[in-house]
């Protein structure tokens, strides 16, 4: 039902591509935008979102309401229904700080009562409310359908296929319990077992459980959303930057450069296919050091462990060197591509590096693309991350899952004040909804079936 | 040869549940309307349960009576015991279901008919439907009598080519040993209206002074009855005891030893039967490790011997069903003195219907009750009541009555059959209704006296006694928020005698209600000044108080779904035309034909995302002017 109420409820995402410049807008459109912006937005004056004209531009910072604390600068404008994009009331964020500010922003946005736009959204309600001309309407059905078929396409479907397993799982235990709860309902005069409120706790804390456990896992899944942290080792001049300049060329998606945790460290995001690599550069590396010999065996390993994947690159057209040998010790048992660099000045040479490695010519430019294909490879062989062998990374989803979770506790609460059953569904097929609404499955016959199936009812 | 019969209005063939209640509503209403019954024996016959009601079913008769149908006050006027179902749940799955006298149910109900002003009543087999330009303008019958309308409603239960199977005797009858309808099947077919084949059964009804009662377990009715019409004060009689006793593996073994003399088994039954109908040979052999299946003795009247035997519906060979019956306590010397039998019927695809129970196919003609594919008397009252007022709101050029999936069971289970279609005959549960706690039985009359009203079916005096009682419990409520219980020791001590815990400040008595463990009743201690109230009204009050936080809960559900309802489609819309619907979807909703997004979104096989293109489609058949009148909010 969620779903199709798409006209009525307050959307937001973030407007501009996750990659390119700094500056990202946060774009809040419905009823509710200007009451959810101003929730966030503080500005030095006492200026307030409610107040301010429609269309000027603002200056302030948004701030965490829970916290208090300071996320970002930021200029934003509220343009009231019809004149905006959508035709609705819009909020427009503007923030300079790059991606995890404006990830953290919209996370922010979300928790106060807007729902992620799917894709296309803006358009299709500025569509739908008039504000584009007739000939857009086939490409916003384009991009209505593109969402189902995109994700098919990429072998995140094989990861989220897995995810989807697990909520089948907890949707067969849902539709067990409420088929239990109706045949009790439905069925009064017939020598079925009397259903308990202990047995239906049970089960509900037994499922509760096991959301908590997704959702545990969809905190692992911000790596997902947050890049996958890989670093390019290898000794100086092996053409560590020219392969970096070269990924960073390639993929118009480098976000930003942000200062790392120590002044050596440089994040790099870099976008392959929609998975997003966050590159650890130490400036070590970068320069002309060995990781080793600058940073220290322990300081090397414990940078090692923060990673998810490491690229290894050696210049095949010379001597493996003692600093190479060591870091090959290193690596063994990690996710690690290997790379034979300058392919164009010697072939054919026993490398010396451990199998399987890609051969490779920056100046030929060959073996990128090859590399670019490893690397999604090993994220969806879950070689990198082996924390679970699903992935949950869609922030609505996430949001219907914490859904599930409270209707479930509702119901607890409900049995706990000795409600009547007929009321504990009402939480429970709650839950059952949100969940039917990750999965888009509409729920039909399934609970009449599974109680025929289970139960010998009838005259 | 034919011959003109006369002009009507509106004919309504069949005079089953479903027709009866069709031709009340539509004579009722003021149009000269026709009953054609195959007998006239046979009007609003039971051929099945002697009981009316039940979980579901009892809000459908409910809300036939709120509607100003007849049903509800017959079985009141003809029950031999009542029982309210669920007791031990909340409100919101109270059911009623009460045994019936069943000659005198169908001499009530005919009686009622004969008395009907604009209401004729007449034996005639119905054969052919005359349809021209798409309208129909008549029906003929077996004599060669052709009556003229404006209007038809088919309600011809399980008659059309029915087919009756006991083991491998088979034979074309109706129910009840009455004669089956073999002509009119054609003519419908003839008319674009596709058929298909359903099944349904009844168990042996075996007489009473061959059973032993000692070696069951007596079932009695409840002490305080309550009626099931709105209008019924109260009803005083000496109820009549049901009997339980149950299976055993003697019975399963005799079953098990002759299961491939079952037609079920052997494949010679085509029709779909009902899940929620098993014959004991289908419990049996699906849940072999059931040890024993229960059979409940229900009596078919007063004046006579004759006992249903509920749980033990077949249609193994007769040999095998007396050896059967035998093996369950207290039936071991058991006379059958009618045999259990499955039954096989036309009905037509539901989908292929309006709303308002009007074919798609040919307008002006109205279908109602097993013809559509569903089971029980209470599910035909509901559609016969709805058809025969969309009928005279038809003829007189109005607006349909349609009752939505938040208003009353009636519109759970009509969406249900044109949206969702279905493969086997559907039966009423309250599983059914999303809303369920405010589909109530109790406020039946609340939620559709009101229609009742409008349409004509309720008179200004009952109105007026309704509007009356909804004031009471409006101003009952506002006033128990307003009496404050104050925190003293007194007090306490009486709200621990209730098993409840004291209170630290002053309380309104609602605040009070709303703790599951006080009762309303109870309150009046506290109370002084409190009026005397209609216990009906005492109900509302203390159910509207006690789960105002749920009630409330589904209404914001209610109003999300009515949003959705209210985004009307053409009826026209060219579903295979709209780019970007899938194939599935667009087959799907082009053979529904849905009125609004909300009921495309019900549709098996329409997704989220082609509800998002038919939505941009709307949008872009708006802009192009020819959506006119179309409420897009």
């Amino acid at each position: 039902m969620e779903a199709l109420l798409q006209n009525e409820d307050t959307i937001a995402a973030v407007a501009t591509g996750m990659g390119g410049a700094g500056i990202g807008i946060i774009r809040i459109s419905g009823p509710d935008a200007v009451e959810l912006g101003n929730k966030l937005f503080v500005n030095p004056r006492g200026k307030n979102l409610l107040t301010t004209n429609s269309h000027e531009l603002v200056y302030g910072r948004i701030v965490d309401p829970a916290t208090k604390k300071d996320i970002d600068e930021v200029l934003v404008s509220k343009m009231l229904t019809p004149h905006s994009y959508t035709a609705e009331d819009v909020v427009e964020i503007n923030c300079h700080g790059g991606i995890v500010p404006m990830r953290k922003i919209l996370k922010l946005v979300i928790a106060c009562g807007a729902r992620l736009a799917e894709p296309g959204e803006f358009t299709k309600r500025a569509f739908l409310n008039g504000r584009l001309d007739l000939t857009q309407a086939e490409a916003v059905i384009d991009i209505i359908n593109a969402k189902t078929e995109k994700s098919l396409e990429y072998s995140v479907a094989q990861l989220e296929g897995r995810l989807s397993h697990k909520l089948e799982e907890l949707d067969n235990i849902l539709v067990e319990i409420l088929s239990h709860m109706e045949v009790n309902i439905d069925y009064p005069e017939y020598d079925i077992e009397e259903i308990s409120y202990d047995f239906v706790n049970s089960q509900i804390l037994e499922l509760l459980n096991k959301i908590k456990d997704i959702l545990t896992v969809a905190e692992t899944g911000k790596i997902y959303r947050e890049g996958i942290t890989t670093a390019i080792l290898g000794e100086p001049n092996v053409g560590k930057s020219s392969l970096l300049n070269t990924l960073l060329m390639e993929n118009k998606a480098i976000v930003t450069d942000i200062p790392g945790t120590t002044r050596d460290t440089i994040e790099e995001y870099l976008n392959i296919e929609g998975i997003p690599f966050k590159i650890i550069d130490t400036a070590g590396i970068r320069e002309t050091d060995n990781l080793v010999e600058k940073i220290g065996v322990e300081k090397s390993k414990a940078l090692l462990n923060q990673t998810n994947l490491v690229i290894f690159m050696r210049d095949i057209s010379k001597e493996m060197s003692a600093g190479e040998k060591e870091l090959i010790e290193l690596l063994k048992n990690r996710k690690t591509i290997y790379i034979a660099n300058k392919t164009d000045v010697i072939s054919g040479m026993d490398v010396e590096i451990p199998e399987p490695w890609i051969p490779m010519s920056l100046l030929e430019d060959q073996g990128i693309e090859t590399l670019r294909q490893k690397m999604i490879e090993m994220v969806f062989e879950g070689t990198v991350s082996q924390e679970a062998d699903y992935l949950i990374t869609n922030t609505r989803h996430i949001q219907l899952l914490e859904t599930t979770k409270t209707s479930l506790e509702n119901a607890i609460n409900t049995m706990a004040s000795q409600m009547p059953l007929e009321l504990v569904s009402i939480d429970v097929m709650e839950a059952l909804e949100a969940l039917r609404g990750i999965t888009g499955k509409a729920i039909g016959m399934d609970i009449i079936d599974q109680i025929f199936k289970n139960f010998c009812i009838g005259k | 040869m034919t011959y003109p019969g006369g002009d009507y209005d509106i004919i309504v063939i069949g005079a089953g549940h479903a027709g009866s209640e069709a031709a009340l509503a539509s004579a009722r209403i003021g149009f000269k309307t026709l009953l054609l019954t195959i007998n006239l024996d046979s009007v609003a016959m039971m051929p099945c349960n002697p009981s009316i009601g039940g979980t579901g079913k009892g809000h459908l008769v409910r809300e036939i009576d709120a509607l100003g149908g007849e049903m509800g006050k017959n079985i009141d006027a003809t029950m031999i015991q009542c029982k309210m179902l669920n007791t031990a749940k909340g409100p919101a799955v109270h059911s009623l279901r009460a045994q019936a006298d069943k000659k005198a149910y169908q001499f009530r109900m005919k009686e009622v008919i004969e008395n009907q002003e604009n209401l004729l009543l007449k034996q005639q087999e119905a054969t052919e439907i005359i349809v021209e330009d798409g309208k129909i303008t008549g029906v003929m019958v077996t004599t060669g009598a052709v009556y003229n309308c404006k209007a038809a409603i088919i309600c011809s239960g399980t008659y059309l080519k029915g087919r009756i199977i006991i083991g491998n005797v088979q034979y074309d009858g109706g129910p009840n040993g009455l004669f089956p309808a073999m002509y009119l099947s054609e003519s419908l077919e003839k008319n674009g209206i596709e058929l298909q084949r359903f099944k349904t059964g009844t168990p042996a009804r075996v007489d009473a002074k061959t059973l032993d009662y000692s070696k069951m377990i007596i079932q009695e009715g409840d002490d305080q009855i309550v009626p099931f019409s709105f209008e019924t004060d109260s009803i005083e009689i000496d109820q009549v005891p049901c009997y339980l006793t149950y299976t055993n593996p003697q019975t399963h073994q005799i079953i098990n030893a002759n299961i491939e003399r079952s037609p079920l088994y052997t494949g010679e039954v085509v029709g779909i039967g009902p899940r929620y109908c098993p014959s004991i040979e289908t419990k049996v052999m699906r849940f072999h490790d059931k040890e024993r299946h229960q059979i409940f003795m229900e009596p078919e009247g007063l004046n006579t011997n004759e006992i249903y035997v509920q749980g033990m519906s077949s249609c193994l060979p007769e040999d095998v069903q007396i050896a059967l019956y035998r093996t369950v306590p207290g039936m071991e010397n058991v006379e059958f003195m009618r045999s259990a039998y499955a039954i096989e019927y036309d009905c037509i695809h539901p989908t292929r219907l309006k709303a308002s129970l009007e074919s798609k196919a040919v307008t002006g003609l109205f279908f109602a009750g097993q013809i559509n594919g569903t089971s029980g008397y209470e599910e035909a009252g509901a559609q016969g009541l709805v058809a025969g007022i969309n009928a005279a709101l038809y003829l007189r050029g109005e607006q349909p009555v349609i009752i939505d999936r938040s208003e009353g069971y009636i519109g759970v289970l009509i969406d249900d059959i044109i949206t969702k279609g279905i493969d086997e005959p559907y039966r009423m549960m309250t599983s059914r209704a999303e809303y369920r706690l405010l589909l109530r039985q109790d406020n039946a009359d609340l939620r559709l006296t009101e229609i009742g009203h409008r349409v004509g079916l309720i008179n200004d005096q009952r109105y007026q006694k309704f509007l009356a009682k909804k004031e009471q419990i409006k101003q009952e409520i506002s006033r128990l928020n307003q009496v404050i219980v104050k925190p003293n020791p007194e007090n306490n001590e009486v709200l621990k005698s209730f098993g409840s815990s004291e209170i630290q400040h002053g309380l309104s008595i609602g605040e009070l209600i709303r703790r599951p463990e006080v009762k309303y009743h109870q309150t009046a201690v506290f109370d002084p000044e409190r009026p005397v109230l209609h216990w009906s009204v005492v109900e509302q009050v203390e159910v509207q108080i006690k789960y105002e936080g749920y009630i409330k809960k589904q209404l914001q559900q209610v109003e999300q779904f009515k949003k959705l309802e209210h985004k009307l489609i053409p009826i026209d819309l060219d579903y295979p035309q709209i780019g970007g619907l899938r194939i599935e979807a667009a087959e799907k909703l082009k053979e529904i034909k849905p009125l609004s997004i909300g009921q495309a979104s019900r549709i098996s096989g329409v997704s989220p995302a082609d509800i998002s293109v038919l939505l941009i489609a709307l949008e872009q058949r708006r802009r192009s002017g020819d959506l006119k009148g179309t409420d897009n909010e």
